[in-house]
């Protein structure tokens, strides 16, 4: 019952951040938002409607590149996953880490892996890579060579 | 004022895993901590999308030795979202089954090394021989002590015969009394309520903003169990509590993890004897392009997995959450105003995954002989059907 009015709640206040709402099953909700919102959206969710932040995730397609940020409504039992798609070559979002610490880390570990880059995110250094990983070489994106001849040798490997 | 740097790590002298704290410090107060990690770095995401949703069961089995289930079954559920299809009840009940037995022996674990880290080693021999019966009793069941290797996108790879049901429940109630000493050893304890109680408090509102999970978030009174909050396996089906306590300190840490373990007894004991009859595998055959998420509650909290799929019988994408990737950073938030000798202690109450296993060779002191991988199979072998006996 609650899980009709949540959704409705969502879908009138953010009429013009949402572009796309698929509705998966009664546990799953996808929620496709503008990247510039995302901010807004999971101020409101986490803080007004005590959700959750799962984690995020992203993903290289080809056109765009795109960012799943899981959020989970623990006493109705839904999963809320807002997907924001970033215009290639402009791979630039809001940070959430001023909303919520939570997302401190794995925007770190996006901004490495897929070379997102995190507005007003307070410290961006690498998380899971070495130090010395050569600049602009983004390993979970598409054109990234698993061997990458150059990669390997500047690590001396 | 003149402040110093002391480093711990990169390998970790007393959790012997690979990361690296940086702690500044003001005589004896910690004012500020850094985290770094990254030096166990494997790539399975990647490597992931070049295995099939066969294969990456078994590779995600890997990330970790401790909670070596709880990766596998957040996977094969993600995989089933996809679909969405659900497995049968006695699949249901047999994965519960599995992933209690796993949490079990991680709290023992756990509670055996915060002993030791504490310098109280009988608590660290007493969980360790414990936690030993609990490993017996997973390898009757699965046949081996960890990496069990039991699931499978639809279902189960291998039945529990009922035979082996009457043996494992003996096992288990075989830790109970000694179970419930240990915990009035431990919860009376004054050297161990001096050491833990009020050290590294994580406040309630703290736990929301960092989004802490598992007994982490219990013990700092965020009621949050995803075996609850959204039913999966078999433990809607049965009475049990979820254990929540107020304080945050370590000494709670500890003690949601104690009583979760006669929880989880509970919930084992129930699954083994009213295990349902019907098939354990649904043979799924075609994965159809989608996404599908999985969660479960690990012991150490929720674990989440995130499929994408095209079609074919590999993902495009497999995001993978442990849970101490959350409960990590609110060191941040604990050991921040303690003083440099609780650190240790508050760095290992979150319990942060150990991914690294260590590899043996065996000798024989009579032949001199020296077993090479074959016999050692072999040997584990015979050993599992000498238990079963």
């Amino acid at each position: 019952m609650r899980r009709q009015e949540v959704l409705k709640d969502i879908k009138e206040r953010f009429k013009e951040d949402i572009i796309d709402v698929f509705d998966k099953s009664s546990k799953r909700v996808y929620i496709e938002i503008k990247p510039e919102s995302i901010r807004k959206v999971a101020k409101y969710i986490f803080k007004d409607l005590g959700a959750r932040f799962n984690i995020a995730s992203g993903m290289d397609g080809r056109e765009d590149m795109e960012i799943l940020y899981h959020f989970i409504l623990e006493d109705i039992n839904l999963l809320i996953s807002f997907r924001v798609k970033l215009e290639k070559p402009k791979l630039e979002i809001d940070s959430l880490v001023p909303v919520f610490e939570a997302a401190n880390w794995i925007e770190r570990e996006i901004h490495e892996l897929l070379g997102i880059n995190f507005k007003g995110h307070p410290d961006l250094r690498k998380l899971l890579l070495a130090d010395d990983w050569p600049k602009d070489v983004y390993p979970l994106r598409r054109d990234y060579k698993e061997w990458d001849k150059k990669a390997i040798r500047d690590r001396g490997v | 004022m003149a402040r110093t740097i002391v480093p711990i790590g990169p390998y970790h002298p007393l959790q012997e895993e690979p990361e690296f704290f940086t702690l500044t410090v003001d005589g004896e107060k910690v004012v500020d901590i850094d985290v770094k990690v990254g030096y166990n770095h494997r790539g399975i995401e990647k490597l992931s999308e070049a295995k099939t949703f066969d294969q990456s069961t078994f590779l995600v089995e890997r990330i970790c030795g401790i909670c070596s289930t709880s990766h596998p079954f957040a996977h094969t559920r993600a995989v089933e979202d996809v679909i969405p299809v659900e497995v049968s009840e006695r699949a249901k009940y047999i994965r519960t089954i599995i992933a209690e037995g796993e949490r079990i022996h991680s709290h023992l674990l756990w509670l055996g090394l915060a002993g030791h880290f504490l310098g109280y080693n009988t608590v660290y021999m007493w969980a360790w021989k414990l936690r030993e019966e609990i490993l017996d009793a997973m390898e009757i069941l699965s046949g081996n002590r960890n990496n069990y290797a039991m699931f499978k996108p639809g279902g189960v790879r291998r039945d529990i015969k009922y035979e082996d049901v009457p043996v494992v429940v003996k096992k288990i109630n075989s830790i109970v009394p000694t179970l419930e000493m240990l915990k009035k050893a431990v919860i009376d304890d004054p050297v161990l309520h001096a050491r833990t109680k009020g050290v590294g408090v994580l406040s309630k509102q703290d736990a929301i903003n960092y989004c802490a999970l598992g007994p982490t978030a219990r013990a700092s009174g965020v009621a949050r169990d995803l075996r609850k909050d959204c039913p999966y396996g078999a433990y809607d089906k049965m009475q049990w509590d979820m254990i929540v306590t107020q304080n945050g300190d370590v000494f709670d840490k500890a003690v949601v993890r104690i009583l979760e373990t006669f929880e989880s007894i509970k919930i084992i004991k129930h699954c083994l004897l009213k295990l349902p009859k019907g098939e354990i595998d649904l043979n799924i055959k075609n994965i159809p392009p989608g996404e599908g998420i999985g969660h479960i509650e690990a012991p150490r909290g929720e674990v989440f997995h995130y499929v994408r799929t095209d079609g074919t019988n590999r993902p495009v994408r497999h995001k993978i959450r442990a849970p101490s990737f959350m409960n990590v950073p609110t060191f941040k938030a604990t050991v921040i105003g303690q003083t440099i000798s609780d650190a240790t202690i508050i760095l290992a109450a979150v319990d942060p995954c150990y991914c690294c296993t260590e590899r043996m060779a065996v000798r024989n002191i009579k032949g001199k002989k020296l077993y090479n991988g074959e016999d050692l199979v072999k040997l584990s072998q015979e050993k599992t059907e000498r238990m079963r006996r």
